[in-house]
């Protein structure tokens, strides 16, 4: 064992070589390290090395054995250096391992599917979402845990080039196998050509939302959406796959309209500040003003396209006071939600994207007036004096459901029950 | 060790020896099911005309002063552990005994700390014969292995005042770190450059010890103030250049964790005691240093700025975060027996509400009562709890001794026990169907607070009533540890373990609770 929880990758380049995955070092908990050497003849040699030998050794070897099975992997010898990885991350490292010695292509070996929840509605409140490296799979197990809406599981900019093969496979066995509660499953992906290869694993697996990196054109909205599509059909999946374009360029806001209203698959847009202040040559700052124009621009062509706006992530974990000022201005500008890298975000977002309970009072007394007059078979909506336009009804519809769904009404508080698009 | 030791089943239905190191010893009879009779022990009687009329009982060294105490083979020696792992007077104090020629010594520290490592060697070469007294790491992996000549004994922090205070122990010489005292021998933890806070685990060895040397680094003319120990107990002062490295004494300030998951732990005991209504004027709750205890309180603080509700007192462990409570008027007194940081530290020696105490005042089974029986709630850890609610603090789930008890099993006579535990570790869960080490009847803990749910004893109807209506995910045990064995991958297999013991895990009566067995 050397170093820092070093990463290795493949040896060798042709179809006989010995492959390795995953990580291995002093600080390495719940994760292993995997070196596979393919063999001629003579069945499968085990090496099992684990922290957690003594309660599941015989597990571990079993696992393997299905793994290397299912991948069709007879001969070879295989040496697990085990940190108290969960199953489904044994698996992946496993296969990570074989595919890179060049065996087991066109197959698969799956985890255990956990229950699927329900399909997400086109419309999910989407408030928060966490980012979870891809290569990270101790973050994943507990990540649902926590009330996000969403958890976003990143195969792109926080995993290196280098071990894309292995998170794709990581990420893949999450969908399958983790649990996430009721919070929507969310993947970014990489860009066009790569992409394909993430789709190609995780599409089978159902995932809620397909988060397009660096989107400046309609057109990558579109090649992903049929390669979706595609994928999704082949594996029989009749559950809808979102979309959701992350503006990350100059050119990505000025074309927003378009990108939102690229496919009918798209429920919102968000946007990169990272990438775009750096597309700018300006820096990135707590208030924000340097980006201003772009979140702006694309509230505005998100709504006009009918889908939601969703705000970038606030990068300092040890700033909550910070955090809620950007989130309740935010929600001030028009967005309806914005990214986590940290879940102790979570409640401070979810309390900043929440209406106050004077919104909701009055929203209350505006769908009481709608549904009285409706009953009256009134066209006009008047609250005392004062008559109400059709688009407030509207809003306040949309506050009373949204209300709703935070769990911030009883579930019996007068409101109608339609309403909120 | 001889490998015919007998073995009997206990009231808990373990297998313990019924003889321990050559004496005979009373199997776990139930919660509250023994009383010891008779008389305490006593220290002999001295006369005041033998001592320095001056006061000054220095001696050069502590060479010295083990010779003037009659040191002899077999002896047993004491220490405390207030300085944790910065400790340097145990092995010091060992090693030159050691150096004189003595042989086959039982060490009886109130804890061991991985710093203590050395005393292996001391076992080894035969100068050490066992260790009574909590043992982890390489001291821990020494005993298990089965290579310690004795068996080891494990007692909580009042256990171990009950078995010197009942005569289980007697400590011939008691050597004794102190970060502060006089040529008399009164002696405090709370200044000087090793300073370490409460010297409370080191009263019962004064007291009761044939013989006690006060070992320090900084002596200060009489008196010492406040004397913690007093020099009427003190034989012989022995000044050093250094008792340990402040810098593994205590941490500079106690950071609460970052992990989300124990913070999430820690949100969830923290809405538990309020939901259940626990948290009422005048309350009072113990807490430890761990990252998730630390968390709990900070979460609780705010609930009771919010609900605008004051303890009467808080014990612990005590932290910056109980000294935040004290200082923002949310508590009226700490009641401290460990002090576990600077801030801690600089509090008890300038604020008289932030207080000492000692397990006697706290743990001991001899005492006409307990201030641990008092406390409306308690919130511990445990490495292992099984689906009758027993618990496991002393082994991992693989066998091999992990840490002491402390003052664990102490705490479960608070009016309400919570144990607030992840509910695996790596792949390792922590709710089994049977502990490995038994350390806690189930029928003392309450409640096991999970990142994945909260179950509560059925023996606990009222809780269960109380936080009927609470929002809180309230799940049975048994359904929490089938969630967790889907993760890791199935039951985990019984570990092979042999039949030969290598310690026991006493009860807070003195009774044998359970046996730890040798692992290869």
């Amino acid at each position: 064992m050397t170093g820092k929880g070093t990463m290795s990758a493949t040896t060798g380049a042709n179809t006989a070589r010995r492959g390795e995955a995953g990580r291995e070092g002093e600080d390495v908990r719940s994760d292993l390290h995997v070196s596979f050497e393919p063999r001629e003849s003579g069945g499968i040699e085990f090496e099992v090395r684990s922290r957690v030998k003594v309660l599941y050794g015989a597990a571990i070897e079993a696992q393997a054995r299905q793994v290397l099975s299912a991948l069709n992997v007879p001969n070879g010898r295989i040496v697990l250096n085990d940190q108290g990885a969960l199953p489904y991350v044994m698996a992946a490292r496993i296969e990570c391992a074989i595919r890179r010695a060049g065996l087991g292509q066109g197959r698969r070996a799956l985890p255990d599917p956990v229950p699927l929840a329900g399909p997400s509605p086109r419309d999910r409140l989407r408030r928060s979402r966490l980012y979870l490296p891809g290569s990270e799979p101790k973050f994943f197990i507990n990540a649902g845990l926590h009330g996000a809406d969403a958890i976003i599981l990143d195969l792109e900019d926080s995993v290196h080039a280098s071990e894309k093969d292995a998170a794709r496979l990581l990420v893949r066995n999450a969908l399958r196998g983790v649990s996430f509660g009721s919070a929507e499953r969310m993947v970014r992906i990489n860009q066009l050509p790569m992409g394909l290869a993430d789709l190609e694993e995780i599409v089978p697996e159902a995932p809620g939302v397909i988060l397009i990196p660096k989107v400046e054109r309609p057109e990558q909205v579109t090649q992903v959406d049929a390669a979706v599509q595609e994928r999704a059909t082949r594996a029989g999946l009749a559950r809808p796959i979102w979309l959701m374009p992350i503006l990350e360029s100059a050119l990505g806001i000025e074309n927003a309209f378009a990108i939102a209203g690229a496919s009918e698959k798209t429920v919102a847009l968000t946007i990169g500040l990272e990438d775009y202040t750096a597309d700018l040559g300006v820096v990135k700052t707590a208030e924000g003003e340097e980006s201003s124009y772009a979140r702006r621009r694309l509230v505005n062509a998100a709504h006009a396209a009918g889908v939601e706006a969703i705000d970038s992530v606030y990068g300092d974990v040890g700033d909550l006071e910070g955090l809620r000022a950007w989130a309740r201005r935010s929600r001030a500008l028009g967005f309806e939600g914005m990214g986590c890298v940290h879940p102790r975000q979570i409640p401070v977002i979810h309390e900043a994207f929440s209406p106050s309970p004077e919104e909701i009072q009055k929203a209350l007394k505006i769908v009481a007036a709608f549904d009285d007059a409706q009953s009256r078979g009134l066209g006009v909506v008047s609250l005392g004096i004062k008559m109400i336009d059709p688009p407030v009804v509207q809003r306040a519809l949309k506050v009373v459901n949204q209300a709703r769904a935070m769990g911030l009404l009883p579930k019996d508080a007068k409101a109608s029950e339609g309403g909120a698009q | 060790m001889s490998a015919a030791v007998e073995l009997v089943r206990n009231a808990a239905g373990r297998r313990v020896p019924t003889t321990v190191n050559g004496k005979a010893e009373v199997p776990f009879q139930g919660v509250n099911g023994y009383r010891p009779q008779g008389v305490k022990h006593a220290p002999p009687i001295r006369s005041c005309v033998d001592y320095p009329a001056s006061g000054d009982k220095r001696v050069p060294d502590l060479e010295t002063a083990l010779r003037k105490c009659g040191l002899k083979d077999g002896m047993v020696i004491s220490t405390h552990h207030h300085l944790r792992d910065g400790d340097a007077v145990a092995v010091m104090a060992l090693e030159t005994a050691a150096r004189m020629g003595a042989r086959d010594l039982m060490w009886f520290p109130s804890a061991s700390f991985p710093a203590q490592k050395a005393v292996i060697k001391l076992m080894e070469s035969g100068a050490v014969h066992h260790i009574e007294g909590s043992m982890n790491g390489p001291l821990g992996d020494y005993c298990t292995q089965g290579k310690m000549r004795g068996l080891g004994v494990l007692r909580s922090h009042g256990g171990r005042w009950q078995a010197i205070q009942d005569g289980e122990v007697k400590i011939d010489i008691a050597v004794l770190a102190a970060p502060c005292a006089d040529a008399f021998g009164n002696a405090n933890g709370v200044s000087g450059k090793s300073a370490c806070g409460s010297l409370g685990f080191a009263l019962a060895d004064a007291m009761y010890a044939d013989h006690a040397i006060v070992v320090t680094d900084n002596l200060v003319p009489f008196p010492c103030v406040p004397p913690q120990l007093a020099g009427n107990y003190v034989d012989y002062v022995v000044e050093v250049d250094s008792i340990g490295d402040p810098a593994r004494i205590v941490s500079g300030t106690t950071q609460i964790t970052r992990s989300p998951d124990r913070l999430k732990i820690a949100e969830y005991v923290a809405r538990f005691i309020r939901d259940a209504g626990l948290m009422r004027p005048g309350f009072s709750f113990q807490a430890g240093a761990g990252g998730t205890s630390l968390a709990f309180v900070a979460f609780l603080r705010e609930m009771m700025r919010e609900a605008k509700v004051k303890a009467r007192f808080v014990r612990g462990g005590a932290t910056k975060y109980l000294v935040d409570l004290l200082q923002e008027g949310l508590t009226d007194y700490i009641l401290d027996g460990q002090t576990f940081d600077l801030d801690a530290v600089r509090s008890m020696a300038s604020d008289p509400r932030h207080v000492a105490s000692s397990p006697f005042a706290s743990y001991n089974f001899h005492s006409k009562g307990n201030t641990a029986s008092l406390i409306d709630l308690v919130v511990l850890g445990a490495t292992e709890v099984d689906v009758h609610f027993n618990g496991n603090v002393v082994t991992h789930s693989d066998g091999r001794l992990l840490h002491g008890i402390g003052g664990w099993q102490n705490c479960l006579t608070a009016g309400c026990v919570i144990l607030a535990v992840p509910s695996f570790r790596d792949r390792i869960p922590i709710i089994v169907d049977e502990v490995t080490t038994l350390t806690g009847p189930g029928e003392m803990i309450d409640v096991v607070v999970t990142e994945r749910g909260i179950a509560i004893n059925p023996l606990r109807k009222d809780l269960l009533d109380a936080v009927r209506s609470s929002s809180l995910p309230i799940r049975p045990i048994e359904e929490i540890q089938q969630e967790v064995e889907r993760i890791c991958g199935g039951k985990p297999q019984k570990p092979a373990r042999s039949d030969r013991p290598v310690a026991v895990v006493k009860w807070v009566d003195g009774t044998v609770l359970d046996t730890v067995w040798q692992v290869n």
